[in-house]
């Protein structure tokens, strides 16, 4: 299954699911939640945090969480 | 009073309006017993009514996992605790409505009266956003102001509102049906509950609350995209970029420290002076006496050591805040977490490192909003490292003592050159003590990382000014205190004798000088007040003088200067003598490999207290303070420089000994006041400690090996 940690930069997703263990819930809080848009806006160096926005919001994360969120790929 | 709580997202303008309706009538103490600041303010609605104001810590939700955090839901649930509400106040941003809500409904379900502001409306029609509010009013059950915060534009409503409080409905916006088990209403839940259980009931709340706000949301809010700008967006590319947000980083922080040191040495100078002659005035107008010295050589020097930092402090938040306000600082964070990650720091540690390089202790406040406690830990055992403004003089003395001030490049010189290494020398170490801790703390913590990158904005004055004089505030209080204690018992050690020559000193040193008239070192210090003296005449003459006039001038001041001289000697013959002269010779044979003396061993003591005073010391060891001569610096640097051993009569500062106090004063832990704050934040005394041990260990072992080495 495709997770955020997928997309490349300027592709966008809708939420599908995401593992509760591995995410924050102050991410859930921001809007992190099934049905959702997510778009990744910008990557950095050696596997860095991504940029990502989530309902218009622009949210840093790091990969490990990006990994447990799952997406389908919106064309 | 009208008891009003101020809650809403980080980021919503909470602040600016808390600015806008309190002024300066602000306080920040904190809640009992935990490490969150509490915010008040007094605000005047109108000509007969007045409110409390409580601006609580910014947050997405209520949801709490911690005690630390539960103390907002504590409040909110609890109408008998004094600061309970009789309104609560969310504010939101315009363009966030959806994820702002979120904490609304929480409020709204405690069955308090609750007003929803809505900020930043000035940009609801740029962004193409329009709110049918009478319909949200409805659906949400309660009372909606707009605002703008930044064009000051809906204030007086909010005041309006919050005095009709009354008329507000207490009805809850979800159904306790919905959501049977939460933490909101039932905050014993986040005691009983395990941690995975507790985030699971968090979690449905959270789901079922959102489906409420997109149901509502769908009536009322609408969004044209086609109107939203990219400016934003372009702003990133730039700012966030792989490469060139790293080249924008470095180089602004060059710039900021540039102007810092450029900015503050007028004010620093002019409180120099101020303090210098407020303390000679001081002298004069009061009788002579033990208290008279108490005041001038001890309470003014030590309030002057605790102003002089003021500029420099308050510039360094002046810019940290426009950094923070205007959304830039969240970029840095998001750029730089990868790098500080492999030394066990979050990203969010750029923020305290970089006050750090002001002073440590809002620095380690600062770190309070990292969510890792082993990441938070260690960016608190770490930042005293970083080269605070204390360091400053200290470093500045020694450099100009021991390193030529040739130009090496066009503007480039060997004296700022070692100035800059020592910074980068206080960045390296603390980055890699943060490793070697990273490694071996057996902390277990979940290292999350969640940062919001707000809509970049031009900072609001109104709140950069407000947070320098918090900051500034802080600073002189928390700090002032123990410098000032310690400036008064080090001029109380040095001013008590311990055996008769203390006494004596006068008569002593009349003795000598009379029968051998003035020894090397005092007849060269002479030559060196004379050769001051005769600048200063050529400087102030308004028409030149001819040699035989300033030979006459010179003849006249020569005893004066003499007596100077000797004054100096007895001073400093009774300081040897005194308590703390005792503890200098004390501690000398521990120090001797590093190449001290015993009198560079009472400044390191008394540095212990606070780095700044070092110089202190040293101007009342060489009894150079005494004089009140507006060049001090150049006094006290011209007694360094002719110090000599008592036994061998080498030079006291060389190269070697210069260096090795440069490194012992970088990595030392010489701040009382740090260790208080690390204990308030750590809550034990266990890690000041570790701190206070392992840096002077390291301290040590880095000057023993740079004198032995060099020497």
């Amino acid at each position: 299954m495709l997770t955020v940690a997928d997309l490349k930069k300027g592709e966008k997703a809708t939420i599908l699911d995401f593992s509760l263990d591995s995410i924050p819930l102050k991410l859930i809080e921001m809007g992190c939640l099934p049905g959702n848009e997510i778009a990744l806006v910008q990557t950095t160096l050696f596997n860095g945090p991504l940029f990502v926005t989530i309902n218009d919001s622009s949210i840093a994360i790091r990969k490990d969480t990006a990994a447990a969120i799952f997406i389908e790929k919106v064309v | 009073m009208i008891k009003v709580a101020l809650i809403g997202n980080p980021n919503t303008g909470k602040t600016s309006l808390f600015n806008h309706l309190t002024g300066l009538n602000q306080k920040v103490g904190n809640y009992p017993g935990i490490t969150v600041d509490k915010k008040t303010g007094i605000c005047k609605l109108s000509a007969s009514q007045k409110a409390t104001i409580l601006d609580l810590p910014g947050t997405y939700s209520l949801n709490a996992s911690s005690a630390d955090e539960k103390i907002v839901i504590d409040i909110l649930n609890n109408p008998s605790n004094e600061l309970y509400p009789d309104v609560a106040v969310v504010v939101t941003d315009v363009e966030q409505l959806k994820r702002n809500l979120l904490v609304f409904t929480q409020v709204k379900d405690l069955e308090i009266p609750t007003l929803l502001v809505i900020n930043m409306a000035d940009r609801m029609k740029s962004k193409g956003i329009s709110i049918d509010i009478e319909q949200l009013e409805a659906e949400l059950n309660t009372k909606i102001v707009i605002i703008s915060s930044k064009k000051q534009i809906g204030i007086e409503d909010v005041k309006q509102a919050i005095i009709a409080y009354d008329s507000l409905s207490i009805d809850r916006c979800i159904t306790k049906e919905k959501i049977k088990q939460n933490t909101i209403t039932n905050p014993e839940l986040i005691e009983t509950l395990s941690a995975a259980e507790l985030k699971k009931v968090q979690h449905r709340e959270t789901i079922v609350r959102y489906q409420f706000i997109n149901d509502i949301l769908k009536k009322s809010y609408v969004v044209d995209r086609t109107k939203a700008t990219d400016l934003q967006a372009k702003l990133d590319r730039i700012f966030t970029h792989k490469i060139f947000g790293y080249v924008i980083f470095g180089l602004l922080l060059l710039l900021i420290f540039q102007v810092i040191f450029e900015w503050s040495s007028v004010p620093m100078d002019f409180i120099d002076g101020v303090f210098g002659s407020l303390a000679d005035w001081t002298k004069e107008v009061l009788p002579k006496g033990m208290l008279t010295n108490l005041l001038a050589e001890g309470i003014i020097a030590g309030l002057g050591g605790i102003i002089i930092f003021i500029p420099q402090i308050a510039f360094l938040f002046f810019f940290i805040s426009i950094l923070e306000e205007s959304g830039y600082m969240s970029r840095v964070v998001f750029l730089m977490d990868k790098i500080m990650r492999r030394f066990g720091l979050s990203g969010k540690s750029i923020v305290p490192l970089i006050s750090g390089a002001a002073c440590a202790i809002p620095a380690i406040m600062a770190t309070r909003n990292i969510e890792s406690w082993k990441e938070r830990l260690i960016t608190i055992l770490v930042t005293p490292f970083i080269t605070c403004s204390a360091r400053l003089p200290v470093y500045a003395i020694l450099i100009s003592l021991i390193i030529p001030g040739e130009r090496v490049f066009w503007f480039f010189n060997w004296q700022g050159i070692t100035l800059m290494l020592l910074y980068l020398l206080g960045f390296i170490i603390a980055l890699l003590s943060a490793y070697i801790l990273h490694k071996t703390l057996r902390i277990e913590s979940k290292s999350y990382f969640v940062v919001e990158l707000p809509k970049y904005k031009v900072p609001l004055f109104k709140n950069v000014a407000f947070t320098v004089i918090e900051k500034t505030k802080a600073f002189v209080f928390e700090a002032g205190k123990i410098i000032l204690a310690i400036s008064i018992i080090l001029w109380v050690l040095a001013s008590v004798g311990v055996n008769e020559k203390f006494n004596n000193a006068e008569t002593i040193v009349a003795t000598a000088i009379e029968a051998n008239g003035l020894n090397e070192v005092q007849e060269k210090t002479l030559q060196y007040k004379i050769q001051r003296y005769e600048e200063i005449l050529l400087e102030e003459a308004e028409t030149p003088l001819t040699p035989q006039e300033i030979d006459v001038a010179i003849t006249e001041k020569t005893p004066e200067l003499r007596d100077a001289v000797i004054n100096d000697e007895i001073a400093a013959l009774r300081l040897e003598n005194s308590i703390l002269g005792v503890i200098g010779k004390t501690i000398e044979p521990v120090i001797k490999p590093l190449g001290y003396d015993w009198k560079i061993g009472i400044a390191l003591v008394s540095s212990f207290a606070a780095r700044e005073v070092f110089i202190g010391t040293l101007a009342t060891i060489y009894s150079v303070g005494s004089e009140g001569d507006d060049e001090e610096g150049n006094t006290i640097k011209a007694k360094m420089q002719s110090e000599v051993h008592a036994k061998s009569g080498k030079k006291v500062f060389t190269f070697a000994s210069g260096i090795s106090l440069l490194l012992f004063y970088a990595f030392a832990m010489q701040c009382m006041s740090t260790l208080a704050i690390v204990k308030r934040e750590t809550n034990s005394w266990k890690w000041p400690m570790i701190q206070l041990v392992g840096m002077s260990v390291i301290a040590y072992v880095a000057a023993f090996i740079s004198f032995q080495l060099l020497n």
